[in-house]
């Protein structure tokens, strides 16, 4: 739904770029620099869509006002970005994402809880939405009960999905009746009609419309799941970035006039942060784990076996909602990562204070260690529920050979498999902004967990939603500026799987350098090891696991592999899995802290 | 630098306030343009549907969905009675027969025949709008609702629970600095809005609720005491909807903190006086911050430019700014901008960042991020 003609992409060689969200608005330029596009600068400056100002244009015009302070040259006239580029002065395009204004809020339904519910959830979340609840004929609420929360949700926008083509028609018929009686408002703006998209069984159309016809203002798209064994994900999707555009964005301060300054759609953030992020697993061939953690959500998204997902966890980010990340993951889980006594009425206190005035930041080390733990949960609960709901199809027919006899794998089980995950790349403030990369690195091993030969990497600057937006409208810019500037290399994770004795080797081999050096490692249970490597450069490595113990190939299983430098390096994580322990003795926990903070150089004491 | 925007609270003496009181669905706008209205006055009716109930008639009747409307002994539009028989069927020359009664008053608002459900629905919800604020009708929206104008006292909050409350004001402290305790909550401050210094306590909040007390402003609180107070932990600050009995309105933020000498001047100032004030926060996109409101005097309805720009002018940080100090180590304390040096400065954390300079009211200069402080805006 491209509203503007673009001018040619050859003509395109300075490209302003915007990312509006909940609490800062990031401009970045992008320019041709001989035969390659580069980040030239990035400016910042608070979202306004808050009183008094009330405009997030004005936001935005803030931070294009720090890059052209930075970048030396006329980009705006007055309120204005000056396009196209005339000799030294405007650009030749102007792009942006947006999460501000709560991002997509939407409510989902489908007849039944695993299937074509589970179905619809996922196209509500891959298109950039926050889900506020599924509903689902089995879900075991009564229909009052279904009815009464509609009524209190508001969400923006309302996918209804149901049935095989082809199949019963009653149920999904069942859930618009629901959805009538309870006649749902959508969230802003009292006087417009609830967008509801109808992505079900194509027999109950007419029925469908005869119900809901009047009362929501109804958008009929294909199938999302069509028959039991395939999903067809990307009508939905497709239809809700439009109303997203046409209804939600519509009603958010300042929107109309961003909408006519972009010289192509505003995409939802997340949206634009899946679109980069699908890329880079195609291009790598590799599966991909990646995070964006913000102040208000964390999203996780993943492709594993080619197969794009994400999940949004509505409540754990790292302002507005981190006080729901404490009361989620509890005070003993995010003080395991702390190696110093807090008082808790003071930590209390100061969590909800950062909630309450979400844009200020740590200025003290102490503050910063708590705030870089309480990361770590907001991650591993994100993740967690990222794992639950990206699994395989539910409810198919499986063929079985007599070799899966015995492996007895069931369907529907999460497809997010952390030995083959090739790349997590994390993004968002708190790992894009950490003072020291090593920082990133451990936030994100101690998160998630990597198995394996595992790649790390960082948004540098947060830019991987400009650069979605961008790969829109110009591919290989946005590639080139992604593999120069954006992606910042922290390193290769080992992670071995498995328990031994603490102080007992858990992997040992050899390191061979591109220089002809060599060096051998041996890495005892319990200890995290690094190796500098540097970025661009590569070594192979022979790794021996203990018995019982397996670095990726199997249990006791030797290998050679090639590993890629980062800033960090080569890290070694010898401290096991499956499960992974933290001494439950306060002195002994605070004493592997502090040995794995020195080992990883993370702090400047500690 | 041409717009810096540095976020800050609003505590103003004099300024023009409209509040727009809108109904959730169409209905009866009951006052007119110029019409003086007080705080408790009904401004706008309607009604919200009733609530539904569904039945799976075919179900009960143990009939195929498609035969539903051959039993059914109602239609669409029809009133209802709890108990009424609303549809019956027999089979078997009348062998067996099946009766389905209404569970509730109301009406037949659809009989499905590819379902076998009927939904009833029970009679509107009636829901009022009052004024809310003292003040003069400015704007009708036909059948929404009204924008109230008034001129008086406005004063932001950081942070509230509970919805809007209307009382009298009624200091029970002596100084900013002094913590509000159980028994300076007096039987007569029933149906008041009591005003503390720098901290409210749960014991408090209970005895205010006993004594009847419409609403407490103070400067702080535990996070601890929040928790006790609405039962649960408070995840993320989207509140208003609470209904404890009582509007808590906190103007700087959890722990001990001393109110802002201006907020709390002007309190005292206008003791006695009615307030409007509502705990109503949303901290996220489209912030929404608790608010104290008094209405001083008579509002006409005539142009009034010089007095609006007051509120919606931008926060701007210069030079002598008076400014709070909004994250530890300096946690609460108050100063004045001293300068704005331009480079980055590198903090404790490693981290670079743009900076401030301040003097605190002690007369010590602090180096700061600029994140880590607000405007107190005059």
């Amino acid at each position: 739904m491209s509203k503007k003609a673009l001018p040619d992409k050859e003509k395109i060689k300075s490209i302003i770029a915007t990312d509006c969200g909940s609490t800062t608005t990031k401009a970045i330029l992008i320019e041709q620099r001989g035969d390659e596009y580069r980040l030239i600068v990035r400016g910042e400056a608070p979202t306004t869509v808050e009183a008094p100002v009330e405009d997030v244009t004005r936001g935005v015009l803030n931070a294009v006002t720090e890059v052209e302070e930075l970048v030396g040259r006329k980009i705006l006239d007055k309120e204005h970005i000056l396009k196209p580029k005339r000799g030294d002065e405007g650009v030749d395009i102007y792009i942006s994402t947006s999460s501000a204004g709560g991002g997509l809020q939407m409510t989902v339904a489908g007849v039944v809880k695993s299937m074509t519910a589970e179905s619809a959830a996922r196209a509500a979340l891959g298109a950039g939405a926050i889900v506020m609840d599924t509903l689902a004929t089995n879900d075991k609420r009564l229909p009052h009960q279904q009815i009464e929360r509609i009524r209190q949700l508001r969400p923006d926008m309302f996918l209804l999905s149901g049935g095989i083509d082809g199949g019963t028609v009653s149920h999904v018929v069942a859930l618009a009746q629901i959805i009538a009686a309870a006649n749902p408002r959508p969230r802003l703006g009292a006087t417009y009609k609830l967008p509801v998209i109808y992505a079900g069984n194509i027999n109950a159309r007419e029925e469908i419309k005869r119900i809901l016809g009047e009362k929501v203002e109804l958008i009929i798209t294909e199938n999302l799941r069509p028959t039991l064994e395939k999903e067809n994900l990307m009508p939905s999707r497709h239809k809700i970035q439009d109303l997203f555009l046409e209804h939600v964005m519509a009603q958010a301060p300042g929107y109309k006039k961003l909408m006519e300054w972009t010289d192509v759609d505003i995409m939802p953030t997340p949206a634009a942060v899946g679109n980069i992020m699908q890329r880079i697993a195609r291009e790598f061939n590799i599966e991909v784990v990646g995070v964006d953690i913000g102040g208000a959500t964390t999203d996780v998204f993943s492709v594993f076996k080619g197969i794009f997902n994400r999940t949004v966890s509505a409540n754990l980010g790292m302002s507005y909602s981190i006080s729901n990340v404490f009361a989620e993951a509890g005070i003993e889980n995010i003080m395991r990562w702390v190696p110093f006594d807090i008082d808790e009425r003071d930590l209390r206190n100061r969590i909800k204070n950062k909630m309450i005035r979400p844009t200020t930041i740590p200025q003290t080390l102490e503050e910063l260690i708590v705030e870089q733990a309480i990361a770590r949960e907001a991650l591993r609960i994100s993740f967690e529920q990222h794992k639950a709901l990206a699994v395989g199809l539910k409810g198919i027919q499986q063929e079985r050979t007599i070799a899966d006899v015995f492996s007895q794998t069931t369907t529907g089980e999460t497809l997010v498999d952390m030995m083959t995950l090739g790349m997590i790349i994390g993004s968002g403030g708190v790992l894009s902004h950490a003072p020291r990369r090593q920082q990133s690195a451990l936030m994100m091993m101690d998160a998630f967990l990597p198995e394996g030969i595992t790649r790390l990497s960082v948004d540098s600057i947060f830019m991987m939603p400009q650069l979605g937006v961008l790969a829109e409208v110009h591919p290989e810019a946005a590639t080139q500026v992604f593999v120069k500037d954006c992606l910042i290399l922290l390193g290769t994770c080992i992670a071995a799987v498995g328990q031994t004795k603490e102080g007992h080797t858990i992997v040992k081999g050899k390191i061979r350098y591109k220089s002809g050096r060599e060096e051998e490692f041996d890495i005892k249970y319990g200890e995290i090891k690094v190796y500098p490597l540097p970025v661009n450069e590569e070594a192979s490595l022979t790794v021996v696991p203990s018995r019982g113990i397996d670095a990726g190939q199997g249990k006791g299983v030797s290998f050679e592999t090639t590993v890629y430098g980062g800033v960090v390096g080569i890290i070694f994580d010898g401290r096991g899995r499956r499960p992974f322990n933290m001494p439950t003795e306060k002195s002994k926990r605070i004493e592997k802290l502090n040995e794995w903070f020195k080992a990883m150089d993370i702090y400047p004491k500690f | 630098m041409a717009h810096i925007y540095t976020p800050g609270l609003k505590v103003v003496e004099k300024t023009i306030l409209r509040k727009e009181r809108v109904l959730p669905l169409p209905g009866e706008v009951l006052v007119g343009i110029g019409d003086k209205v007080k705080a408790e006055d009904i401004v706008a009716r309607t009604h919200l549907p009733g609530n539904v109930n569904m039945i799976n008639i075919a179900n009960k009747l143990a009939i195929t969905p498609s035969d539903i409307r051959r039993c059914m002994l109602k239609k669409e539009g029809d009133k209802v009675s709890k108990d009424e028989l609303i549809a019956k069927s027999s089979s078997f020359f009348g062998l067996f027969k099946y009766n389905c009664t209404s569970p509730i008053d109301g009406e037949v608002e659809s009989i499905s025949e590819v379902t076998g459900q009927v939904v009833l629905r029970e009679p509107p919800i009636p829901i009022e709008v009052i004024a809310y604020v003292d003040g003069v009708i400015e704007k009708v929206k036909e059948k929404e609702g009204v924008v109230v104008k008034t001129e008086g006292v406005y004063i932001q909050g950081i942070f509230g629970i509970g919805g809007e409350e209307i009382g009298e004001i009624v200091v029970a402290v002596d100084s900013p600095e002094e913590e509000l305790k159980p028994e300076s909550i007096k039987p007569q401050m029933k149906g008041k809005v009591v005003v503390g210094g720098s901290f409210v306590s749960n014991p408090v909040i209970v005895k205010a609720v006993e004594v009847g007390v419409k609403g407490i402003i103070a400067g702080g609180i535990d996070d601890q005491d929040l928790r006790n107070f609405p039962g649960y932990d408070l995840g993320v600050a989207i509140t208003g909807s609470e209904e404890k009995g009582i509007t808590l309105i906190i103007t700087e933020g959890f722990g001990v903190i001393k109110m802002a000498d201006k907020a709390f001047t002007l309190l005292k100032k206008y003791e006695g006086f009615k307030a409007s004030i509502n705990g109503a926060t949303q901290i996220r996109a489209g912030v929404i911050r608790p608010e104290i409101i008094i209405p001083l005097g008579e509002v006409s309805l005539k142009e009034d430019k010089e007095e609006e720009k007051e509120l919606s002018k931008e926060g701007g940080l210069v030079i002598g700014a008076s400014i709070r100090i909004i994250r530890q180590p300096h946690f609460g304390k108050l100063g004045k901008v001293v300068s704005l040096p331009a480079q980055l400065q590198r903090l404790e954390t490693e981290a670079k960042v743009r900076v401030v300079e301040i003097e605190l009211e002690s007369g010590e200069k602090l180096i700061l991020p600029r994140a880590n402080i607000e405007l107190i805006e005059h």
